[in-house]
């Protein structure tokens, strides 16, 4: 089962390394890793997506790690969750509009435009993206990147549960 | 301001930090480092290899409780030092590598003698720095003491590049330390205190099961009040040996594959198991799900990773195992301390029916288990005994009687072959004035005997008893009880004179084959304090470890001897 996690660590060199060769290490399948800046100077925040039957050991053997600071583990519908993809789709002169008119519904942005392909920006739920993906398979798809799962915590402080089902 | 090179900071910081003695082997990267040693106040042992300046380090910090400090040059001499820094992550033994590197502009480069250090060494350390700034040389330093000896206690290494030793730099006295993601904790949670103390007032058939974690948090005094007072038999794990005292009448032994029949049959049958400083270790439990199937656990340790790692507990707490002993003394209070006498006779009967037992004939092959036993009766137990890894260690652990911590040096989790020499000479140049006796295998020996010769030319008398049976004794047992007698490279032959060897060394040999021999042949040991000595024993290569719980296997299935089995029924309770 898959499992998010935000890891907020110290920004030093070599950090991005102890995290996933620890979880190699322990036999923690990661399925998606992104890290950056976070709002704090010296500081980064990871996202992680990881394979495991329970996340209790992954988080205890992180936080064994000198330059992890805090932990999360972010339920799905306490989370947002965000993914920005590259796509290259297959789109000679003919068929260009049906692939636009795809790309038109899910707020893809048409990047970059060749002679027989267009490169699509889609960002937003990891779900939504693999929408669009699927649909625009059928037309052929050259070549596309992720970003890797990003997600920070909704602010659920006194939200009636029903409101937050909303937000 | 005086200037300083940042290899002059680098010894002033170790001063700093308390260091009297390092133990390293020169090279390249290092040179720099080097040269303020000799204007320093620490003494340095030159190993004659990285990996017995490691294990050194190891075995002076087992033996003194401070950081153990080994030094070692970039490439094949930080490569030689992974060993000993996976064995002290196993075994929680706080020691500072430090390593020089190639200088900055040439990492990366594969230029001559460069390893990448810090991502070698990474799973096989606690933390790891690789240095950029001169100036932060004593604050990474004091980080590194810091990290390696609080908590659950462990390795730390600095690389150092040349330059950054070669650069100037002025002195910058560590600071308040910031570590944001390091705060371990020491004192367990009240509540969860509170509910153990129940838990132990009314379990019936209690067994404290303690490791090398309480001799890491000095918690020896604390877990004798707490036993005495709760009437609560122990068993201490191999790496927990000495944290009570053998002679104790609660005392049980040593638990796992080839503890005593008791400590194994007292964790299956308890319905609580306190386990204090152990990390359930496979060595132990065997098969998990078959591991004290009917006992509640009460789980204390400082890493929170080991609580529930294996055995999910009914009370965990996380803290130093002194403070948590303190707190489970005080929340015991005023209560009286429970009679719990069918429980302490079934225990004693299983000690009375089934003891450690071997047979040495007078005119038979000598037997290793009489060697241990006649070394402790003629040293009184005074001494610290240092083991290497197989056959010879566990008959140390059994047939020695540990009555203080501090006084067994192993190599528990890794089994590290050849620990014992190095680790012998670590543990005797800080604590000279103790008798340091090694208990070493001829297969072990072999692998770092060379490590006598700094014992020699460094003045370091140590002792090392030789067992020796001519073979792999552990691989020996396990393929003539698994592998249907088939040796397979597990014989080393008898061509060694191991007491030519030892004169070739700079120390004494001497050897003893018969029983009537072995403490006439001890006695002249003892007698000898100049020089490291060595003992060969010539022991009877068909001798076999026993009690053994087969790996994997259930501990209500003990063997007990060569012919004896017993398998007592899982439901069956005292």
């Amino acid at each position: 089962m898959n499992h998010t996690l935000s890891v907020f660590v110290e920004d030093k060199p070599g950090v991005l390394a102890r995290v996933s060769s620890l979880l190699a290490r322990r036999g923690f399948n990661i399925h998606s890793l992104a890290v950056g800046p976070s709002h704090e100077d010296g500081m980064s925040k990871m996202t992680i997506v990881v394979e495991a039957p329970e996340l209790e050991q992954v988080k205890k053997q992180l936080h064994k790690l000198v330059n992890v600071v805090k932990i999360t583990e972010l339920e799905p519908d306490q989370s947002i969750e965000r993914e920005v993809m590259l796509v290259r789709v297959s789109a000679a002169s003919g068929r260009r509009s049906d692939v636009l008119e795809i790309a038109s519904i899910f707020k893809a942005v048409a990047v970059d435009v060749g002679h027989n392909s267009i490169c699509f920006q889609v960002a937003g739920e990891p779900a939504k993206i693999n929408d669009f993906l699927e649909l625009v398979r059928p037309y052929g798809v050259i070549d596309l990147v992720k970003s890797g799962r990003v997600a920070l915590a909704r602010d659920t402080k006194g939200k009636q549960p029903r409101l937050r089902a909303v937000n | 301001m005086t200037t300083m090179t940042g290899a002059q900071a680098l010894i002033k910081a170790l001063e700093h930090e308390g260091v009297d003695i390092a133990f390293g082997v020169p090279g390249g990267a290092i040179l720099p480092a080097y040269d303020p040693i000799l204007d320093s106040s620490i003494r340095h042992v030159l190993a004659r290899h990285e990996q017995g300046a490691g294990h050194m380090a190891e075995g002076y910090a087992w033996a003194t409780g401070k950081v153990g400090v080994c030094i070692a040059t970039s490439g094949p001499g930080a490569t030689n030092l992974v060993t000993p820094l996976a064995d002290a992550l196993m075994d929680s033994v706080p020691i500072v590598a430090i390593t020089g590197q190639v200088p900055t502009g040439a990492v990366g480069n594969d230029a001559f003698q460069e390893a990448y250090t810090t991502g070698i060494t990474m799973p096989a350390t606690k933390h790891n720095y690789f240095v950029t700034d001169p100036d932060e040389i004593p604050q990474l330093v004091h980080e590194a003491f810091h990290i390696a000896s609080t908590g659950r206690p462990g390795p730390v290494l600095l690389d150092l590049p040349k330059d950054i030793l070669n650069a100037t730099t002025t002195w910058h006295t560590p600071v308040d330390l910031s570590l944001p993601g390091y705060r371990p904790t020491v004192d367990g949670h009240p509540l969860r205190v509170r509910e153990a103390v129940e838990m132990i007032a009314a379990a019936e058939r209690p067994v404290l099961y303690v490791g090398g974690g309480i001799i890491k948090a000095n918690g020896a005094g604390e877990l004798r009040r707490f036993a005495e007072l709760t009437n609560v038999p122990v068993t201490t794990t191999l790496m927990g040996r000495g944290a009570f005292p053998d002679a104790h009448p609660l005392a049980m032994g040593m638990p796992g594959m080839h503890g005593t029949y008791t400590a194994i049959t007292a964790i299956q049958k308890s319905d609580l198991l306190i386990s204090i400083g152990v990390r359930f270790d496979d060595r132990v439990t065997g098969n998990p799900s078959t591991f004290a199937p009917h006992a509640k656990v009460i789980h204390v340790d400082v890493d929170p990773a080991e609580i529930g790692k294996v055995r999910v507990p009914e009370v965990p707490i996380v803290g130093d195992a002194r403070a948590v002993l303190a707190q489970l003394i005080e929340a015991w209070g005023e209560r009286p301390t429970p009679e719990r006498t069918a429980w302490r006779e079934t225990v004693r009967g299983w000690q009375r029916d089934h003891p450690l037992r071997y047979q040495q004939s007078p005119d038979g092959p000598l037997k290793p288990q009489y060697v241990v036993e006649e070394l402790h009766r003629i040293t009184g137990g005074d001494a610290i005994v240092v083991a290497g890894v197989g056959q010879h260690q566990m008959w140390a652990s059994q047939f020695w009687q540990f009555n203080h911590p501090r006084r067994w040096i192993n190599s528990g989790g890794l089994g590290t072959m050849g620990f014992a020499v190095p680790a012998a000479i670590g543990a005797k140049a800080g604590m000279p004035d103790e008798l340091v006796y090694a208990i070493d295998g001829d297969g072990c020996f072999q692998m770092t005997s060379q490590e006598l010769i700094t014992a020699a030319t460094d003045g370091i008398p140590v002792k090392v008893a030789i067992m020796n049976n001519g073979v792999h004794g552990m691989v020996t047992q396990w393929q003539r009880l698994f592998y249907n007698n088939r040796f397979s490279a597990s014989q080393l032959g008898n061509m060694v004179d191991y007491v030519k060897l030892a004169e070739a060394m700079g120390c004494v040999g001497l050897r003893a084959d018969s029983p009537d021999e072995v403490a006439p042949t001890i006695e002249k040991s003892l007698s000898i304090n100049d020089r490291p000595v060595v003992v060969e024993f010539v022991v009877d290569p068909e001798e076999m470890v026993f009690p053994m719980v087969p790996a994997g296997g259930s501990n209500d299935d003990v063997i007990l001897g060569p012919t004896e089995r017993v398998i007592t029924a899982a439901s069956d309770l005292p």
